[in-house]
């Protein structure tokens, strides 16, 4: 299953839990299961400009694949000058 | 000096060529936004607020319309009002700070606009325009903004990230917290701790160019822009939401621009001109002038920062604490996010902790400022790294490795690193030359590291093969870097043609696929790949028209030093230019498009080496000796990467001696000029020296990272530590200028 990383601005939506494990095959998957685990989450995750998965930063990964050793973080916004 | 991982042996990649637009540029040639003239064309003048927060009674244009040669007057009142249509709250910010609708939030904020034949026409209209304000009380710091009681900005704001989630508004909008391990233990295990707070003040991108725009509308409710802007395509989507169209309605063309370190990712006089035009019916064209600039466009936060930070004798950082407040302005969406994720990111640390908050007050909205919100972060973290360091006696080089972040480190804002190149900028500076050089009297030497994340986004080229057998390379980035040089570089290597075959330009909205901003360090990276996957549709392309013509299978043609070969050898070489000859016999035209959403970016680190002499009587700080170590991962064009190294550090150099915004009681800018609001220039500097390092990002076909932010990220710190090193006198608040040298020498003494 694939490791999901919050940041602590994250975990009052996660009852203080840093990382959870999800069976998903895409982000979008990923962030439906989170919903259900975690109410309300999905909107915040929705507000993350980028998700890194496995380092790699993606600005639009909504059907970015993940897998059993994929590695997700969701990352505050922030902009480029 | 170039550190390269490995030679690759590029015939192109990597050379310095002139540069494509520099003719045009010093013959005065070149179209800048404020250079277009059309026929008919009316001249534009805005209306701005001379108060810093004041309710808008009422505005009478009656007197401004009536005026010989006026042709139109707007307000607020002609745009679509977003908040009551239930637009996104971003979107709103966006339409209230192009132009005021109920309150004005800023000195400087828009209330209304002319169009009139001539520009003295136009300002007399606009000194012409009655407001009745009900003036509010202000904020202008994080201080005051965040001081119990203070006046609201916006009565229904109530901070995001804070749970449980605040009962009453406030002037914080939103709040980010990173943490990791046990703070107390962390720092249970220092053998010295130190704690410092810091400030900075708003600084502005400074570029040269004002903001400039020309619109000429149509009666059919199509429109024409041109503008100075670092992407069309944003500036096309802000206009249209402001104006409440489709986006279709709008082409925009790029204007050559004249500097815009992120201060031109942003509308102001676009929507403007295009109301006015359709009101007159008429071309209109309005230019800022430098005190507009200043007053009423982006500059980056003004903060408070608070750092704690302690290490092991051996050097190893046990735990770290910061607290900081950024500045949004006048609406929220100040860079202190990523601030929070880039602050101490250098650096591999157990236990740490990191708060931020986004605060509003009565100053011109924030914008993007090269690594928007790294620098201030790096000024705080960097000088307490440094203090640390001569508390334990380690070389500041050698702390910062014992520290650094490698591939596999867990980044403090989450993910590992992938292959990344700080330890090598580190030792790019330990083994020059200017680290062990000799220091006069007076004089100090500073250390100080910095780390961008750089950005991919999307990205689409065009690639033409015209009836010689040259190319033309089409983007939709604008470019301010040199882009169009790394652009016709890489396609040179990928075709095998010399450079100077190659023609860049950067087309307009309607004749280009959508290209995101030129921003993020990420045109070299993102577009650069869309001209690379173009570019090897272009060579799949001629191998089979090769076949074609050889009447062979398209395996046994290979595209080498620009020419179709057979792999027998058993047909004489077609070249580019014969291909591309005949192409009316092959299939046509030859040509291809791609488009990309950018995969796999790579970070950027910088390490900086600044020697300062400073003059005990005056307080004047002199640089003396520069040097600057970036990796690149590949440099397209080591002249602009190194003009991007430069860059940074010039505009670091003047945010840590000289740059601030000065208002008075009333919020009123005081210093809205350069000579008043001193940047740098040639005559202050001595040569920056740069030492570009590549250890290639391995997703992109050439490894590059991007290098456009990453150099202003440490300047602060490094003069900073120089100047620590030269008075010893730990400097906490910027600008270091002479007033404040000679404050801090004076307190020391006594």
């Amino acid at each position: 299953m694939a490791q999901v990383h919050f940041s602590a601005g994250l975990r009052d939506l996660t009852g203080g839990l840093a990382q959870v494990e999800i069976e998903a095959t895409t982000v979008r998957r990923l962030v439906a299961a989170l919903e259900e685990k975690f109410p309300g989450i999905g909107e915040r995750l929705s507000d993350a400009s980028s998700v890194a998965i496995n380092g790699e930063i993606f600005t639009d990964a909504e059907y970015e694949p993940v897998d059993s050793d994929s590695e997700v973080h969701f990352l505050d916004i922030f902009q480029g000058g | 000096m170039a550190i390269t991982e490995e030679n690759p042996g590029y015939k192109w990649v990597g050379t310095r060529p002139i540069r494509p637009d520099g003719l045009e540029k010093v013959t005065g040639k070149a179209q800048f936004g404020a250079d277009l003239m059309l026929p008919g064309m009316l001249f534009g003048k805005v209306v701005r607020s001379p108060h810093a927060h004041a309710r808008i009674v009422s505005i009478d244009t009656t007197a401004a319309e009536a005026m010989v040669g006026v042709k139109a007057v707007i307000t607020g009142s002609d745009f679509p009002d977003l908040a009551a249509n239930g637009a996104h709250a971003s979107d709103i910010d966006v339409a209230n700070n192009a132009i005021a609708r109920e309150k004005v939030l800023y000195e400087g904020h828009v209330v209304a606009a002319v169009a009139a034949t001539t520009r003295d026409q136009a300002e007399a209209a606009a000194k012409a325009v009655e407001v009745t304000y009900e003036i509010l009380p202000h904020v202008l710091t994080v201080d005051e903004a965040m001081a119990e009681g203070a006046p609201l900005l916006h009565e229904g704001m109530i901070t995001k990230g804070v749970d449980p989630a605040p009962e009453e508004p406030s002037n914080v909008a939103s709040k980010i917290l990173h943490e990791r391990g046990d703070l107390d233990q962390g720092f249970g295990e220092a053998d010295v701790v130190v704690e410092r707070e810091f400030t900075t003040k708003p600084v502005h991108q400074g570029y040269i160019e004002p903001h400039a725009a020309v619109a000429d509308a149509n009666s059919d409710g199509r429109a024409h822009i041109w503008c100075s802007s670092q992407g069309h395509f944003q500036m096309r989507a802000y206009s249209a939401t402001v104006l409440g169209v489709s986006p279709g309605t709008l082409k925009v063309t790029a204007a050559e621009i004249g500097g815009g370190f992120g201060g031109k990712t942003v509308i102001y006089l676009e929507p403007l001109a295009v109301r006015l035009s359709q009101r007159a019916g008429r071309p209109v064209k309005l230019v800022m002038d430098r005190d507009e600039v200043f007053r009423a466009t982006g500059p980056t936060s003004g903060t408070r920062i608070r750092v704690k930070m302690g290490v092991s004798q051996d050097g190893k950082i046990t735990a770290a604490e910061v607290w900081m407040a950024y500045e949004a302005g006048a609406y929220s969406g100040s860079p202190v996010g990523a601030a929070g994720m880039t602050a101490i990111a250098c650096y591999d640390i157990p236990n740490f902790v990191v708060e931020g908050y986004d605060v509003v007050c009565n100053k011109p909205r924030v914008a993007a400022y090269r690594a928007p919100g790294a620098p201030m972060a790096a000024f705080a973290v960097e000088s307490v790294l440094d203090d640390l360091a001569r508390d334990i006696g380690m070389d500041p080089i050698d702390i910062r490795l014992a520290n650094a972040a490698v591939e596999g480190t867990q980044a403090s804002y989450g993910p590992k690193f992938p292959r990344i190149g700080f330890v090598e900028t580190l030792e790019a500076i330990k083994d020059h030359p200017n680290y062990t050089a000799d220091l006069g009297p007076n004089q100090g030497r500073g250390v100080a590291a910095g780390f961008w994340f750089n950005a991919g986004m999307m990205s689409s080229a065009t690639v033409h093969i015209n009836e010689n057998g040259t190319a033309t390379v089409v983007t939709g980035s604008p470019d301010i870097g040199g882009s169009r040089q790394s652009m016709a570089l890489m396609a040179a290597e990928e075709l095998g043609i010399p450079y100077e075959s190659i023609k860049a330009v950067v087309a307009d909205t309607e004749t280009v696929g959508f290209n995101d901003v030129t921003g993020g360090s990420r045109v070299t990276l993102a577009t650069g790949a869309a001209v690379v996957d173009a570019c090897r549709l272009i060579v799949e392309d001629l191998r089979a028209r090769a076949a074609k013509t050889w009447d062979v299978e398209v395996d046994q043609v290979e595209w080498v030093d620009g020419q179709a070969q057979h792999v027998d050898g058993s047909q004489p070489p077609l070249s580019l230019s014969d291909l591309a000859a005949k192409s009316g016999r092959t299939g046509g035209p030859i040509s291809a498009n791609a488009s990309l959403n950018s995969r796999g970016v790579g970070a950027g680190f910088s390490t900086q080496l600044c020697d300062v002499e400073v003059d005990p009587e005056t307080g004047v700080t002199r640089v003396v000796r520069y040097l600057t170590a970036q990796d690149a991962g590949r440099a397209i064009s080591p002249d602009y990467v190194e003009g991007q190294m430069q860059g940074g550090v010039v505009q670091g150099i003047g945010w840590a001696l000289n740059e601030e915004y000065i208002h008075d009681q009333d919020g009123v800018m005081e210093n809205p000029s350069f000579l008043d609001y001193r940047i740098p220039v040639a005559s202050d500097l001595p040569m920056i020296d740069c030492a570009i390092v590549e250890v290639p990002n391995p997703a992109h076909p050439y490894g590059v990272r991007g290098v456009g932010e990453v150099g202003i990220v440490p300047p602060m710190a490094a003069v900073g530590n120089a100047i620590n090193d030269a008075i010893d006198v730990r400097m906490t608040d910027l600008p270091m200028s002479p007033v404040r040298i000679l404050e801090a020498l004076t307190e020391q003494s006594d």
